[in-house]
């Protein structure tokens, strides 16, 4: 006796939320089977190994259906086919986007092209997340990148719209298609302690200051692509370190603000002019996009290394960038205070987040 | 010109891509209606196009509004080569033919392709503008309501109930075709779907004509199926219960939902009545002698045979030789007398109807309250018939017709042909009809006919429950009739129906009669089966449950002749089989009746399966079963005799087991009844029992020839063996898992609004090699076990919760395929108050039992006090007994009874302790009137708390589908009309669509799509009484090929949650006797 045919179909979809995560895991069904039965679900309800099996195919075929729709979350909503209530076709949409964290850090800044997909097998290895998951959450960053990319509007609503996804989710996204759009270098050894959260965060500084939408609401690209008009105008910073005189007043400035509120003074002061070398020309480089690619590369090998190795608690280098950015104000001789706020003051969050203690 | 029709094309969305190089569509919309064809303009490249057409009107007579399908297809604009077809809709628009439905369709329908599915959907508005005919000889039948439904359906009320209407039209299949050979199959799929679609059109309008005949104007339990005979034709065939129904005024005076179905249908006579004094005026004649004197057990005197063996009955060979009955000679002849003595007799008996109606049959199920008198038990019919072509000299002339699509209709072309279906037809309902008068009942109810169909032989079955119905429905009543009815009906209190109809003295098959356990006044048998819905008055104890016999029997591969032989000669030994499987597994578990029996035999080439499937429950009126003995054959052999005494305990344990788990304990029921408890009650129902048994009215010492209550099996080989294995085999649901196969489960009743309704359809290909019987049985025995044991688990989140109406079908598509469909609806329940309600439930058999013992004399006027329109009896009553169940107050009612307990114990006579038995309750009932006004605002509470979560999960847009007929927690307040749909799915790329299951899996998807689709486009949201008729699935895998076909029907509905409708002020007394009472609205 075979089966040839087993199939379940209710008026409103059934979605096992265990199945559905095992599905997305990239588990075959029977793989998804032996995990289930582990999980000691057989015990729980009484049912045989056949019928965990006849519920998994179910299920999978299910997903497999639905993953279609998926492509296009709208159409989930609009679809006549299958009758899943909305609380339900939430999650679906949700986890079906979720990414792993581990999977996510290796694909993070990269083109999200066809040679790369290459690389999933050597990342699925490396991550221990299967090829077929890989392949899935590849898909959904190319996906969102394809949709939104050429779009009008602000990125996390426009994926939103088009995804329905939820707002942390969305970021995230925003994130990734931002990263991808500027490529930007995540994979050095260098950067390994960064988490994608922390990428995110200077994501989303960077897409509310230094995207063209920060500045007009009414452009295609705008928070995709950075502005470059403030990009070439970042050279003008460079006379902060260019000018001996106004890098030693800022430098007094600082340190006379900062005298006995800093733990680690003497080391700030003899350090001062490295790291702020280091700060204007990370800005001073931006006009290349080599360089913009290198931007996190470059910003912790020139302040977060120096200061790491110095021990700085993060509270001090609060106080110092906060301090090392509002000096500036009293520089008279210093012509770009409004470039300078644009720039500092998203480098400075960034900073934050990428300094860890 | 009677009616113009009006179609507006509105926007697609959704389109597939049509053009690769744009991937872009150049969609446009052709819009047909008979012969005349529309076109919208084309909308470019776009995959959502925004037509917003022009109204296109047609003006058509009503009778092709009732036959013709408005026709949409959408297609894709080709500038250089042929328009490509994107798919199609097709819309029924006889919803719109009759006043109180649908005014409009107007919706989001799925775009249809045989070959790849649901492409897209379009939006398309209907209207119907009806012109007054008043022509005489028209052929129309608008206006005639159509129901699946098989009950009378809520909102609406019966004022009479005309009885048995059946059609059937024929034609050729269109897949059997020359034309086949060279069209694709595409277009032979659409020319069959458009075909059965204008064939259901056109039954469903003939079927209206016999009712427009009969004076009525409805069709309720219409069941239309397809026989697709394949070379030989294709069959449409519908039956259903004509009636007169008439729509309840105010819906919003409704009572917010009782949760079951039927109790429901108790308020009707109330909620019409124009004037509550009626009540006490109607008639006041002796209520119980009226009764029977309605009932023709009492006006002649025949032969009757036993409920339940009844099963065995004569199945034809083929050839139409008549009855070949191969065992029932003589029985059968005895038989054919009594019909004809009866219709002889007939001529002076108040039963109008019987003479006027050809079949006194009922499609429906349940019944309003009084209507169904006595119930006999299951009488079925099955033929063997070889299929012929249907040739019909008059089909030529018709293609040269301008309407080449006309169909044929058998009757009138062909009346004077022999060998006609309808003929087949008749013959089988004239032998159901005998057997029914075998069994003392003048009508069958629960009627349902099938067919299964293997090359060129068919099986024709036919089953019902004979049963003895109040005449007062089937005259041309007036509102006192019901009045009366409504009156008389507190009489049989819940074990009426359970007495035997026919007469005891003279039965031609041992049964085992006792006095009824409730009113101990009529006779009734040892177990009973049916077909019909447990009645909503009947007393059960503890729960039910879902009882399945299964049975497989190799046959030789024959042709024709030799092969309609082989089957009728095994079609006996099944019918059997299944039946005494039935009877072991119901004194399994530890039940005595069973109900919504539905037995299918098909046929395939090489085998035949038997499924029944029914529900069982304990009838507080039926003796307690026996148990099961085991004998052996050999009887030596002590290590053989060791095994039969483990078997032996094994039943006994599991008999035991299935008693707890059901909540089966009658003893207990007899203590409380008594009011005392009794050390040994075992020994006390024996006591009971034997004295009944002792008393010298009673015939039944003689005619169960000494056999005892133990229901003996005997184990002379291994199939024996095999057989007890199987019954243990089986195992129950897991906790919290209820089934069963009628629409409510007995001794469930707080239904709450959570429901999921399901198709699961499994095939599985037998090995070749060991293709015994037994291997057989073992096979089909796992997969269904395994398919239950499937939706078990699948549903397990909705625990605690039954599945309803469990409807199992089983096919043999091919040679070594079993094919098995289950649809049903899982509903969720709540737990804490289900205990609750069995025990009002018990309560109020108890009260049944008292009011039945009383003297007539006095209950009379308790019923007029009573029924007096503040108080109306039943309602407060039963409300008072929640209430009281609700508070905890039962207790004071047992304290009244302890005063009686000593007195009881010393009782000699039965019929003593049972007068005392009545007194005892009737205080107890007092002493609760007088408690329970205190109680009621807690009774009130528990309500609304009830009525609570229910408003929580109902979200917009969707639709609900249940094989049931009602919609737990919620209020149907509109029927739109009956949804009966015909699909063909077929596909080349079978592996690329996921194989077998994915196709199906897919395709069912896209039925349930459609379904809720036209219902959402009537303006409803939900289908009741949905029914997958026909799953037909054929595969070719080394071609990559498969085919579905799909019939579904239903009744498109609108409801109300039970708490929006509760917004309606109501007023407290009634109000608070909503949840339980079956009186309902009184008329204030």
């Amino acid at each position: 006796m075979t089966s040839e045919l087993d199939i379940f179909v209710g008026n409103t979809t059934l979605i096992d939320e265990d199945v559905y995560r095992l599905w997305l895991d990239g588990y075959s069904v029977s793989d998804a089977v032996a995990l289930r039965v582990r999980s000691g679900i057989l015990e729980q309800t009484g049912a045989t190994a056949a019928v965990l099996q006849s519920d998994t195919m179910d299920h999978y075929r299910t997903f497999h259906m639905l993953e279609r729709l998926l492509h296009a979350p709208p159409k989930l909503l609009h679809q006549l086919i299958y009758q899943i209530p909305p609380s339900r076709q939430a999650l679906l949409i949700e986890r079906y986007y979720t990414f792993d964290e581990a999977f996510v850090r290796e694909v993070l800044g990269k083109k999200l092209s066809k040679g790369t997909k290459k690389d999933l097998d050597d990342i699925s290895t490396k991550t221990g997340i299967t090829l077929k998951s890989c392949r899935r959450q590849f898909d959904n960053f190319k996906r969102v990148f394809k949709v939104v990319e050429e779009m009008r509007g602000s990125l996390v609503d426009n994926i939103q719209q088009h995804f329905l996804l939820s707002d942390r989710l969305a970021r995230d996204y925003a994130a990734i298609v931002f990263f991808a759009n500027n490529r930007f270098e995540t994979g050095k050894k260098k950067l390994q302690y960064l988490s994608f959260g922390d990428f995110a965060f200077c994501a989303e500084l960077m897409i509310q200051h230094w995207t063209l939408g920060a500045v007009d609401s009414q452009v295609d690209d705008m928070d995709v692509d950075l502005d470059k008009e403030f990009l070439q105008d970042l050279k003008e910073l460079k006379v902060l370190v260019a000018d001996k005189d106004l890098l030693d007043l800022h430098k007094s400035l600082v340190c006379t603000a900062l005298r006995g509120k800093l733990g680690v003074f003497s080391e700030m002061e003899a350090n001062f002019k490295n790291l702020s070398r280091g700060l204007v020309n990370v800005a001073a480089k931006l006009t290349h996009n080599k360089d913009v690619r290198d931007l996190f590369v470059d910003l912790v090998e020139k302040f977060v290394e120096p200061c790491r190795s110095d021990h700085w608690p993060l509270g001090d280098v609060r106080l110092f960038l906060n301090q090392y950015s509002a000096s500036v104000h009293s520089l008279d001789g210093f012509r770009f205070q409004a470039l300078w706020d644009r720039y500092m003051g998203t480098l400075r969050g960034c900073l934050l987040r990428l300094y860890h203690e | 010109m009677p009616g113009k029709l009006k179609v507006k094309i509105v926007a697609g969305r959704h389109l597939p891509v049509m053009d690769r190089a744009s991937d872009l569509t150049d969609a446009f919309v052709e819009v047909k209606f008979g012969n005349t064809t529309f076109k919208t303009d084309v909308y470019h490249k776009s995959l959502n196009p925004q037509w917003n057409s022009e109204w296109f009107k047609f003006e058509v007579d009503d009778e092709d509004l009732q036959d013709e399908p408005l026709q949409i297809t959408v297609l894709d604009h080709d500038t250089y080569s042929a328009n490509d077809a994107i798919g199609k809709v097709y819309i029924d628009i006889d919803p719109l033919l009759y006043s109180e439905a649908a005014t409009v369709i107007s919706g989001w329908f799925p775009i249809y392709d045989t070959i790849h599915g649901i492409r897209g959907e379009i939006n398309v508005v209907v209207k119907v503008d009806l012109f007054n005919d008043l022509n005489r000889f028209r052929q129309s039948s608008c206006g005639v309501k159509f129901f699946c439904t098989t009950s009378i359906p809520k909102c609406y009320r019966a004022v009479i109930i005309h009885g048995f209407v059946e059609e059937l039209v024929v034609n050729e299949d269109p897949e059997y075709q020359w034309i086949d050979r060279i069209r694709t199959p595409r277009a032979s799929n659409e020319a069959r779907q458009r075909l059965i679609s204008l064939m259901s059109g056109e039954l469903q309008r003939k079927i209206g004509l016999k009712v427009l005949e009969m004076r009525g104007n409805a069709v309720v339990g219409y069941l239309q199926c397809f026989d697709l005979e394949g070379e030989s034709g294709l069959v449409v065939r519908a039956i259903g219960t004509a009636c007169t129904l008439d729509k309840l005024s105010s819906p919003a005076a409704f009572l917010p939902a009782c949760n079951s179905p039927s109790k429901e249908m108790k308020e009707i006579p109330f909620n019409e009545d124009p004037n509550p004094n009626t009540h006490s005026s109607g008639p006041s004649t002796p209520l119980k002698n009226q009764t029977y004197s309605f009932s023709p057990s009492k006006s002649y005197s025949r032969q009757s045979s036993s409920s339940d063996t009844d099963l065995s009955l004569t199945p034809k060979t083929g050839m139409g030789s008549g009855s070949a009955g191969k065992e029932g000679g003589p029985f059968k002849g005895l038989l054919r007398q009594q019909t004809q003595s009866a219709l002889e007799q007939r001529g002076g008996s108040p039963h109008r109807f019987c003479r006027r109606r050809e079949f006194p049959f009922f499609t429906l199920t349940a019944f309003p309250p009084g209507f169904l008198v006595h119930v006999g038990g299951v009488v079925s019919a099955r033929s063997v018939k070889l299929l012929d072509r249907i040739h019909n000299p008059a089909f030529v002339g018709i293609m040269g017709n301008t309407r080449p699509y006309k169909l044929l209709d058998w009757n009138s072309f062909n009346s004077d042909e022999p060998e006609t279906r309808d003929a087949w037809w008749a013959e089988i309902r004239q032998e159901i009809k005998s057997h029914a008068k075998a069994l003392g009942c003048h009508a069958v109810v629960g009627y349902s006919e099938s067919t299964s169909i293997c090359e060129e032989v068919c099986i024709l079955s036919a089953s019902g429950t004979a049963a003895v119905l109040n005449p007062r429905f089937l005259q041309d009543g007036t509102v006192e009739g019901c009045l009366e009815q409504r009156l008389e009906e507190n009489l049989p209190a819940g074990c009426g129906f359970c007495h035997i109809p026919y007469d005891e003295l003279n039965m031609p098959f041992p049964a085992h009669l006792t006095y009824c356990y409730n009113c101990r006044k009529q006779k009734v048998p040892d177990v009973l089966f049916t077909t019909i819905d447990l009645p909503m008055d009947a007393t059960v104890i503890g729960k039910g449950c879902l009882i399945q016999a299964r049975l497989c029997r190799l046959k030789k591969k024959a042709q024709a002749e030799a092969n309609a032989t082989a089957i009728s000669n095994l079609l006996p030994f099944m019918e059997y089989e299944v039946h005494t499987q039935l009877m072991n597994k119901l004194k399994l578990k530890g039940m005595n009746a069973l109900f919504g029996l539905r037995i299918q035999i098909s046929v395939g080439e090489n085998m035949l399966m038997g499924l029944a499937s029914a529900t069982g429950v304990y009838l507080a009126a039926l003796p307690t079963p026996g148990g099961i003995q085991i004998a052996g054959k050999t009887p030596n052999d002590g290590s053989y005799e060791q095994h039969i005494s483990h078997m032996q305990k094994k039943i006994n344990d599991t008999i035991a087991k299935n008693k707890e788990l059901y909540e089966i304990n009658p003893p207990e029921i007899s203590e409380e009844l008594i009011g005392s408890p009794i050390p040994e009650p075992r020994q006390r129902s024996r006591l009971l029992r034997s004295q009944s048994e002792s008393s010298d009215e009673v015939m039944e010492l003689d005619l169960s020839h000494g056999k005892k209550d133990a229901f003996v099996l005997e184990i002379d080989d291994t199939d024996a063996m095999e057989d007890v294995h199987s019954l243990l085999t089986d195992v129950p649901p897991p906790s919290g898992f209820y089934s069963c196969n009628t629409e409510i489960m007995p001794g469930i009743n707080n239904w709450t609004s959570e429901i999921q309704m399901f198709t699961s359809v499994r095939v599985i290909r037998l090995s070749s090699l060991n293709l015994t019987n037994q291997a057989l049985n073992k096979n089909f025995n796992d997969l269904c076990e395994n398919l239950l044991k499937s939706l078990y688990f699948k549903l397990r989140s909705m625990i605690p919760c039954c599945l309803c109406h469990v409807n199992f079908t089983v096919s043999l598509p091919e040679d070594e395929l079993i094919q098995v469909t289950v649809t049903a609806v899982a509903i969720t329940f709540d737990k804490n108050q289900a205990l609750q309600t069995t025990k009002t439930h018990v309560e109020k058999s108890l009260q049944r039992a008292s009011t039945d013992n009383e003297e007539l004399l006095q209950f009379p006027l308790e019923l007029c006090s009573d029924s007096l329109p503040p108080h109306p009896f039943p309602p407060v009553k039963e409300h008072l007994e929640s209430a009281s169940s609700n508070s905890g107050i039962p207790a004071a009612q047992r304290a009244t009874s302890v005063d009686y307990s000593s007195f009881a114990d010393r009782c000699s006579s039965w019929i003593e302790l049972i007068k005392l038995k009545a007194q005892t309750i009737r205080r107890g009932s007092i002493k609760t009137t007088v408690t329970v006004e205190k109680a009621s605002p807690m009774g009130e509470g528990n309500f609304r708390n009830r009525a609570g979560p229910s408003c929580a999960n109902s979200t917009v847009g969707v639709v609900k589908m249940t094989p049931l007929s009602f919609i737990p927690g919620a209020k149907i307040t509109k029927y739109l009309g009956i949804i009966n749909m015909f699909f063909i799915r077929e596909t080349t790329s079978l592996r690329e669509e996921g194989g077998v299951s994915g196709f199906l899996h897919a395709f069912i998807a896209e039925v349930f799509a459609m379904v809720r689709a036209h219902v959402a486009a009537l303006g409803g949201n939900a289908v009741v009484s949905y029914i997958m008729k026909q799953c037909v699935f054929m595969e070719n895998p080394n071609k990559n090929q498969a085919q579905c076909l799909i019939n579904v029907s239903g009744d498109a509905v609108v409801f109300v949650r039970e708490s929006e409708s509760e917004v309606v002020p109501t007023q407290h007394p009634t109000a608070n006797c909503q949840p339980a009472c079956p009186g309902g609205e009184v008329t204030t």
